[in-house]
């Protein structure tokens, strides 16, 4: 089982964000393990295209499983500067490496200080728990 | 409160993921849809279905009251035949879909949808009111052993012959010490057996099964595998794909109609439609685009085809079911459309979140089994 990592940030509508490398101003978004788990087996992930814009709130793709289809809600308004596109050929990437290979967007930021205002792991953990 | 299966502990103590289904408490899969999806094709599966209902006709006549409810022709079926039917309205629309078992012409047992099972039984009364069938949905679990290594396993718990029980037929035998209705059938469109067993013993039958085909890769599964395997033969699901307002004539299922037969409800109106012939059929498309088609997504005709009316693309009709296949790897999708669009390679559009994907018609079932 993986754990929820600590340095991520976190949304009600469970997405997970963290800083991009090198440039730590930019944000990488995925979903956290739990959201994978219970939409069961990804088998397509829908992305928005390179320079697209996010508004926070809002979907900006969608993720769907064999039995299911789950929008994704953008953790912070911004523009899209790169896409995953390995996830077209392996969409499962997203259930075995949710915080890893299976991220799906980089962000530039619209507002800076939207980052540190996401819920953090516990916060998380406790919406989960509920 | 949804109902509960002998089996629901069993299911919670597997991982069993636990979803409502028509009412019935019911796992959507234990590990994983696609890999107990690929357990059925590679080797088998295991599926508690005994959620679905069972109404018997007994006593003299019991053959004719079912044969003038039915579409199909229990004539001219034997003694230990079982036979895919639909229990139609007078205006040829289904009331339910049903596998008949035919033991003797004076004992006639119907396996109905869960979701069908008071409204079927309410339904054959009022038709066949000197006739009293019974309603026996509660005396029967039910469990579907489904995959190519279905009867190598079972084989192995019973003495009843099962290479001499071909598709389509059923038998009484005992299977791990259980006395069971063995019947050849299912709905994953491979070999395989559904088993009806009592309650109280369902539980000893399911554990005997799990146990004798792990070594072949038997594995529990659920209803998302359930689903995403009779989607890929093209088996329709009651509720979804038919319902009171289509026919089998539209849904390709004439087949299972035979309008030479003296007299059934719904005869005089398929009769009719199909002398006029059916204005719309339900075929399977897959998407030539990404994208995962879904249940009541808008279908359209492409603007310049043929069934846009030459403006702009049209909605013709919306997807009764659609998934990514796991075992053809790729998203489809049945629909009613006008016939003018059902013939295969016919480009459509299917409407995914207010965008366009293409699509076309193609032939089914979208998986075969292998010889």
């Amino acid at each position: 089982m993986v754990e929820d990592p600590k340095e991520l940030k976190y949304t009600k509508d469970h997405e997970w964000a963290r800083r991009a490398e090198p440039d730590a101003q930019r944000l990488v978004i995925g979903i956290p393990r739990h959201a994978g788990e219970s939409l069961g087996d990804v088998v397509y992930v829908e992305l928005p295209k390179v320079g697209s814009e996010l508004k926070a709130g809002q979907p900006f793709g969608a993720v769907e499983s064999t039995k299911a289809v789950s929008e994704l809600f953008a953790p912070i308004s911004g523009k899209v500067v790169r896409v995953n596109e390995a996830l077209a050929a392996s969409p499962h990437t997203v259930n075995e490496d949710p915080y890893g290979q299976g991220w799906m967007v980089e962000v530039e930021p619209a507002e800076p200080g939207a980052y540190e205002a996401l819920l953090d792991v516990e916060a998380y953990r406790q919406l989960i728990a509920q | 409160m949804a109902r509960q299966t002998p089996l629901v502990e069993a299911h919670r103590a597997a991982g069993g993921r636990m979803v409502d289904f028509a009412g019935w408490e019911l796992p959507v899969q234990y590990e994983s849809v696609v890999a107990e999806h690929e357990a059925v094709r590679a080797a088998a599966g295991l599926f508690d279905v005994s959620h679905m209902g069972e109404i018997e006709f007994s006593g003299p006549g019991a053959l004719d009251a079912v044969n003038g409810l039915i579409s199909n022709d229990l004539d001219r079926c034997a003694d230990g035949q079982a036979l895919y039917a639909g229990l139609l309205n007078d205006e040829g629309g289904f009331v339910d879909d049903v596998v008949v078992y035919r033991f003797s012409p004076q004992r006639i047992l119907l396996c109905v949808n869960a979701s069908n099972r008071e409204k079927d039984f309410a339904w054959m009364c009022e038709r066949f009111p000197d006739i009293r069938p019974r309603q026996r949905s509660d005396d029967f679990a039910q469990l579907a052993l489904q995959g190519p290594a279905s009867a190598a396993i079972l084989q192995r718990l019973t003495s009843s012959s099962l290479s001499a029980l071909g598709n389509y037929r059923f038998t009484e035998g005992e299977v791990a010490k259980v006395p069971c209705l063995i019947s050849r059938t299912g709905y994953t469109g491979e070999d395989g057996f559904e088993l009806y067993c009592s309650p109280g013993a369902a539980l000893s039958l399911w554990n005997a099964l799990l146990e004798e085909g792990r070594a072949e890769g038997l594995k529990p599964a659920g209803l998302g595998a359930r689903d995403s395997l009779r989607t890929e033969v093209k088996y329709p699901l009651y509720g979804q794909d038919i319902d009171a307002v289509h026919t089998p004539l539209e849904a390709g299922l004439s087949w299972a109609v035979k309008l030479d037969k003296e007299r059934f409800v719904g005869k005089a109106a398929l009769q009719a439609q199909k002398e006029r012939g059916p204005q719309r059929k339900w075929v399977g498309f897959e998407l030539t685009e990404s994208g995962v088609p879904r249940h009541g997504y808008p279908v359209l005709a492409p603007s310049g085809s043929e069934g846009s009316g030459g403006s702009g693309a049209q909605r013709v009709g919306e997807v009764t079911s659609g998934t990514f296949g796991p075992a053809v790897q790729r998203p489809i999708g049945m629909a009613y459309v006008p016939v003018a669009l059902a013939r295969e390679g016919t480009p459509l559009q299917i409407e995914i979140r207010g965008r366009a994907v293409a699509a076309q018609v193609v032939k089914t079932p979208f998986w075969r089994r292998k010889a």
